[in-house]
């Protein structure tokens, strides 16, 4: 059963983070970040104690919510990139590449990770295509979201080899934290201010 | 009462409480008063022994648990307390004389007590998020909501964030290696991993470029304090892994990786220095600099290259304190901190641009200033352990001072006919005074130095032996 989930998550996480990183639309790029949340989920809940697995789907949503809140204050229309081609081929190129790369990287670390091999493919997609985000853009909005997914791969797989609540605590902290900051660069400025 | 409460948590409860002061002043007079407590308790309490005071029995006790992990602090870890937070109360007394910007002395507190956490977690490991947790908490003092913030915040924010999950994962291969260390692929592995994890967290070449731009975007003063604290966190942070580790720190190839990483910083962040035309960004490539004689330092993996290192430390946290201070007078009167806009600014802000010129000579360790000592023992050092680096890390040195030299020029060469007057306040200007002295006493007497790096040693099991 919870194999099957896995692989469940592991499309999850696929679909998700290719669409966060095509799609220009808010709404749809938040969506992703919460359905990324939900693979986190399901996957560490196999390793982790539930509270601990829960911890992390209710961090990653609200630190969703909290960007979703900063982007309707705002109303800002997403500026394109002047320094990387645009086009949507280009980018679900790399994102294949990033697949690809990925799937051999996990299936060489399945043994020293201790993880399952949709649990190492999923951690190690979204560490990659969470990376591939932070290098081809330098909106504060999508270098949030980058940091946000490459943490979500990494606690994927640390998942596997540290269930330490102080870390767990840590992480939470720093999802919203991060969420937080995203919040604060997209934050109107305020009357008098 | 617990070592980490007094610590650690009295500074945060103070923050909380200093959020809700408006007056910056006030704010800093009541953080000034704690911090003098907190440094005199670290320097002259002893933790774990029971006291008589008045009749009242007192015992500092060493540790704290939260959630299954410990905040340790002992006996050999109070001098270095008593130093991070005498350092301090000399940045938040600079506050009193200056426009800061806001909410800096919560911040400043803030960021404090999570260095000092980070310095006493038990496992050390952790010490990588607290870390994280307090490069989250410098955003708001970085950027303004509302105005975009630039690259420099950008790059700070994603290379800090990324050292966190390759240390992490480095830290859980080490101890696997500590149990069977002769498994040499995975301390290949684990080399690799915490390699790259320190060389983003502490801005190794070529993950540096944050630096002069944070320098160039944000006030002179945050700049400042980020640099001071951040970079010691993280260099003592990276001394606890080669203490804990001994594979690691008898490893050959540690110290030429260090000298190389610390020369190739050395030398181009001194040549670089001298092509910058903001004082911001020459700050930055001195903060680089100074990064870099760090790494040397411990690159000669002997008990003097850790004295060296701590050695290091209060020139370092003078130097740049006197140049954040004197920048932040410049831009608060004469506004951008280009060198076109501060042409012949020495005429009128006499103090502040002797301060500048004082502050980033001393970083750069020119003779008869409290720099000069520690790098003169570097160089001397490295001379001898590393012929081939020296000439390297001689040019950047030289590459910096030059580069103070084309300041000195731009600051008090003038155009045409300008009066010499001075603007600043006469608080600005005596606590400009006080911090020259200081740089050129501590320079000519560096024996003053010695009661605050002698004790440290012992904080490291191995390292300091």
């Amino acid at each position: 059963m919870s194999a099957f989930v896995s692989w469940i998550a592991f499309g999850l996480a696929l679909a998700c983070g290719v669409s966060l990183f095509l799609s220009r639309n808010w709404r749809w790029i938040l969506g992703c970040l919460a359905g990324q949340y939900l693979a986190l989920f399901l996957l560490v809940q196999i390793t982790l104690p539930l509270s601990s697995a829960a911890a992390k789907l209710v961090t990653g949503w609200m630190a969703s919510t909290i960007l979703a809140i900063a982007q309707m204050n705002t109303g800002q229309v997403e500026k394109s990139e002047t320094n990387w081609p645009q086009g949507q081929w280009f980018r679900v190129l790399t994102s294949g590449i990033v697949l690809l790369v990925t799937l051999a990287l996990a299936q060489r670390s399945l043994d020293l990770l201790g993880i399952s091999l949709p649990a190492a493919w999923t951690g190690f997609f979204l560490i990659g295509i969470g990376l591939l985000q932070l290098g081809v853009t330098g909106q504060p909005f999508r270098v949030v979201l980058g940091l946000l997914t490459t943490l979500s791969g990494f606690e994927i797989v640390y998942a596997g080899v540290e269930n330490s609540a102080l870390v767990t605590a840590f992480l939470v902290v720093i999802n919203l934290g991060l969420a937080m900051a995203g919040s604060y660069f997209l934050a109107p400025l305020e009357e008098g201010a | 009462m617990s070592a980490p409460f007094l610590w650690i948590l009295l500074p945060l409860l103070l923050a909380a409480a200093l959020w809700f002061v408006k007056n910056q002043r006030i704010a800093a007079w009541i953080a000034i008063a704690v911090l003098i407590l907190l440094t005199l308790t670290a320097w002259l309490l002893p933790v774990d022994t029971v006291m008589s005071v008045g009749g009242f029995s007192v015992k500092i006790t060493p540790a704290w648990e939260i959630l299954g992990r410990r905040l340790v602090i002992d006996n050999t870890v109070t001098p270095l307390l008593a130093l991070i937070f005498g350092t301090a109360i000399l940045w938040f007394a600079s506050t009193l004389v200056l426009t800061p910007p806001r909410r800096v002395i919560p911040f400043g507190l803030v960021l404090t007590a999570l260095l000092v956490a980070s310095l006493t977690v038990q496992p050390f490991l952790y010490a990588a998020l607290f870390i994280e947790i307090g490069v989250l908490l410098a955003i708001p003092l970085l950027t303004q909501p509302g105005k975009q913030p630039g690259r420099g915040v950008i790059r700070f924010l994603i290379f800090q964030t990324l050292a966190m999950p390759f240390i992490l994962f480095s830290g859980w291969l080490l101890t696997g290696i500590d149990a069977n260390p002769g498994n040499l692929g995975t301390v290949a592995q684990a080399a690799t991993l915490l390699a790259l994890g320190f060389a983003f967290l502490l801005a190794v070449f070529p993950f540096y470029t944050w630096i002069p731009l944070l320098a160039e975007e944000t006030h002179p003063f945050t700049a400042g304090l980020l640099f001071w604290l951040f970079p010691t966190a993280t260099l003592f942070f990276g001394l606890g892994f080669l203490d804990h580790y001994a594979w690691l720190r008898e490893s050959p190839l540690l110290g030429t990786a260090l000298t190389a990483a610390g020369a190739l910083m050395i030398v181009s962040g001194g040549l670089l220095a001298g092509f910058q035309r903001h004082l911001g960004k020459v700050m930055g490539y001195a903060v680089i600099v100074e990064i870099g004689f760090s790494l040397l330092a411990v690159g000669l993996r002997s008990r003097s290259g850790i004295e060296l290192f701590l050695m290091l430390l209060v020139p370092r946290a003078l130097g740049l304190l006197l140049w954040t201070f004197s920048l932040s007078i410049l831009q608060a009167q004469a506004g951008e901190l280009s060198l076109d806009n501060l042409k012949a600014a020495g005429r009128q802000w006499p103090y502040a641009a002797a301060g500048v010129l004082l502050g980033s000579f001393g970083i750069a360790g020119l003779p008869l200033l409290a720099g000069f000592p520690s790098h003169l023992a570097v160089w001397e050092t490295l001379a001898a352990a590393s012929p081939t680096a020296f000439p390297w890390v001689f040019t950047g040195s030289a590459g910096l001072i030059l580069a103070n030299i084309r300041l000195l020029s731009t600051l008090f060469v003038p155009d045409g006919p300008i009066v010499w007057m001075a603007r600043e306040t006469k608080a600005q200007r005596v606590l400009s005074v006080l911090g020259w002295a200081l740089l050129v006493l501590l320079g000519i007497l560096p024996a003053w130095m010695t009661p605050f790096w002698s004790r440290l040693p012992a904080l490291f099991e191995h390292l300091g032996q």
